[in-house]
């Protein structure tokens, strides 16, 4: 029976066509302006890295300030400082674990007549490239000896390897950047998590950096930082190296923990490590060490800000206002065919079968509405792209998960509309129908 | 067969009612042929949506092959009135966007019938009727005779016991009209049992029993089919 329903409900459709048209309007409507917003949201709250997500941890040590009492539900500070990250490093508890920061450069091109750019940068570890599973086009990641070494080694991204070598296998070569020689010895495949999640500090949804550099060199060579750096208390003297001693907080740090008891492992090192600190005079607050996941840090930095939760709400409210309208128009179709119901009634449908019909065209009604709300879903986020610019290009793509959830979203609330004009549809006395056709 | 015994039909709009059936008794036997005749607003109609069980009476028992019809749920209502009882209405009532093959379909599709045995059925009635060469015809292209045989045809294929119509010529010529009384009367000589409501006195003659309904009762029910007075429209 349901080809039958199907074959029906077309039938209907075609049968009055404005009124049709201007249901598929209406939901096509509520679906696109309802799934621009979701699926910008969709994006933002997506796992970046969902095959290890849940054994990444971001690690936060409470070392801050004390002008701030204890009872507010004061959150550690989202970076650490470079004594802390050295000593975690140096420590090596976590199966993995790297310390990272951006930086901005300056990359001269070795051809003739072509002019220096800046590039974004990030100063990180060799566990980087395995921890987050990156995939290589030519080379690797260096290895811990670089980083022991102060090697001048750097792995490139894709399309920086495509801009200065013109995509070749660059492994080997050298590029100059803030004045100094650095040695290929990797290019990442492409890599674009969103969210940026392993620095949503300096922007969750921007890009990845360009050029990736041993953190030991960065410091070494004192390469400009490009990121927050959060203070509670001034750096003791002046220079660099007073920089580095200082309370300040610069450093992201994610550790791989594998299981259960590793994390509960480095926890408990962490919080020995605090309490060692506070025997130095460092660490003035009560302990309040954390590690998060992934997912969890992404709640923690509000990656989907409360605005972006406000605008789904309202498209919602959009959606539900076109559905009213829809239930109207349902309405008046349904009883339209008053007559046609209750010849049909009289012919042996009984009530559920004509439930079953009329449901059916209603979703037939809602597949039209998510088609045609797709593409207006697809102008929707073109328009975002065209009004923000590049900052969003991330967030504004549509996968099949999207489409899919688009069509049943568009289906079941043409279901929801057509459940009142059905029923009263199906409540209509066959015997008063029969007798005024 | 179809067994009614004090039937009341009441219906109220507010304080008003209106007793359109009081204590409306009839039997009709397998095989008749029964004309209900009666004025305007008699309760003919009345009569027969209750018969068909499109409408619920408000008092009384009516039997249908023994079975109490009052108790039964919509779809078990819906089924008997699928399998046992076939319509054809003065106004024809086809779909106008199927042609005339899914039209006679509809009753067959809620018997849950197979494709072929529907396939079958439907050849064979709208071959009884003399329409089969334009089973993919649209009602529209139809005259209003062939369309009325269209509705017969379409009340024949699940072959019911029972044929309910309710003045089938009424929006037909003379000449028409003939010619869809004679397939009535061939269907009633081949077994079917019918109830005909008619404002025609020539055509009730033409049952073997007639029914007069007035004030909603029946006011004679004889086998003499020739009416006590003229009938009103």
């Amino acid at each position: 029976m349901f080809s039958y329903y199907l074959k029906l409900g077309w039938l209907s459709i075609r049968r009055n066509p404005l009124l049709s048209t201007l249901m598929v309007a209406a939901i096509a409507i509520g679906i696109g302006a309802s799934m621009t917003i979701i699926t910008v949201n969709y994006v933002m709250s997506s796992n970046p890295i969902p095959q290890k997500s849940e054994q990444l941890f971001y690690v936060q040590l409470d070392s801050g300030d004390t002008n701030i009492p204890d009872d507010v539900g004061f959150e550690p500070p989202d970076q650490m400082t470079y004594l802390d990250a050295m000593a975690l490093m140096k420590a090596g508890k976590a199966y993995r674990q790297i310390a990272s920061n951006r930086s901005s450069l300056v990359l001269e091109p070795q051809g003739e007549g072509e002019r220096p750019f800046n590039v974004d940068t990030r100063n990180t570890w060799s566990d980087f490239f395995p921890m987050f599973d990156l995939s290589f086009i030519y080379g690797s990641g260096w290895d811990d000896s670089a980083d022991n070494n102060l090697e001048r080694v750097v792995v490139l991204s894709k399309e920086i390897n495509e801009k200065v070598f013109g995509g070749e296998n660059s492994v080997g070569r050298s590029v100059r950047l803030n004045g100094m020689d650095f040695q290929v010895v990797g290019v990442m495949d492409e890599f674009l998590p969103v969210p940026k999640f392993y620095d949503v500090t300096n922007g969750a949804f921007n890009e990845p950096e360009e050029i990736f550099i041993p953190f030991n060199v960065a410091v070494e060579y004192e390469l400009p930082r490009n990121g927050n750096t959060n203070c509670w208390k001034s750096p003791e003297g002046e220079g660099f190296q007073a920089f580095l001693n200082s309370e300040c907080a610069w450093i992201q740090f994610w550790a791989e923990l594998r299981n259960d008891q590793e994390k509960q492992e480095y926890m408990a090192w962490l919080n020995a490590y605090a309490e060692q600190q506070k025997e130095f005079g460092r660490f003035p607050r009560p302990l309040n060490n954390r590690l998060s996941d992934v997912m969890e840090w992404m709640a923690i930095q509000e990656v989907v800000d409360d605005d972006a939760q406000v605008m789904l709400g309202l498209s919602m409210l959009f959606l539900l206002v076109c559905l009213l309208n829809t239930i109207g128009l349902l309405l008046a179709k349904f009883l339209g065919k008053s007559g046609d119901i209750g010849l049909r009634r009289a012919l042996g449908a009984s009530r559920s079968s004509l439930f079953i019909q009329h449901m059916i065209e209603s979703g037939l009604i809602g597949l039209g509405g998510g088609v045609i709300g797709l593409g207006l879903t697809w102008l929707g986020l073109r328009g975002i792209e065209m009004l923000f610019g590049d900052i969003v290009e991330n967030l504004v793509g549509l996968d099949w998960t999207m489409v899919l959830t688009a069509i049943a979203l568009a289906i079941v609330s043409a279901l929801l509309a057509g459940l009142y004009p059905t029923w009263r549809a199906c409540r209509i006395a066959p015997a008063s129908q029969l007798k005024i056709q | 067969m179809l067994s009614m015994q004090n039937i009341s039909m009441v219906y109220r709009a507010g304080l008003v009612e209106t007793h359109a059936l009081r204590e409306f008794s009839l039997e009709v036997k397998e095989g008749d042929f029964v004309s209900v005749t009666g004025p305007s607003g008699s309760g003919k109609t009345t009569f027969l949506n209750i018969a068909g069980m499109l409408e619920r009476f408000t008092g009384g028992r009516y039997e249908l092959d023994g079975r109490d019809v009052s108790s039964l749920s919509d779809a078990e209502a819906s089924a008997v009135r699928n399998e046992k009882i076939g319509f054809v209405f003065q106004g024809f009532n086809l779909i106008p966007d199927l042609n005339l093959f899914d039209n006679v379909d509809v009753p067959l599709r809620y018997r849950g019938f197979k494709s072929a045995e529907r396939k079958r059925r439907i050849e064979k009635v709208l071959e009884t009727v003399g329409l089969a060469s334009r089973m993919k015809h649209l009602p529209s292209q139809l005259s209003g005779g062939q369309q009325q045989r269209v509705a017969i045809a379409r009340a024949l294929a699940g072959e019911p016991r029972f044929l309910l119509a309710d003045e089938p010529t009424g929006n037909l010529d003379t000449h028409m009209a003939m010619s869809v009384m004679e397939l009535i009367s061939e269907i009633n000589r081949n077994g079917t049992t019918i109830i005909m409501v008619t404002h025609d006195p020539a055509l009730a003659e033409m049952a073997s029993r007639n029914v007069h309904i007035l004030d909603g009762r029946v006011s004679d029910n004889s086998l003499d089919t020739r009416l006590p007075h003229v009938a009103t429209a």
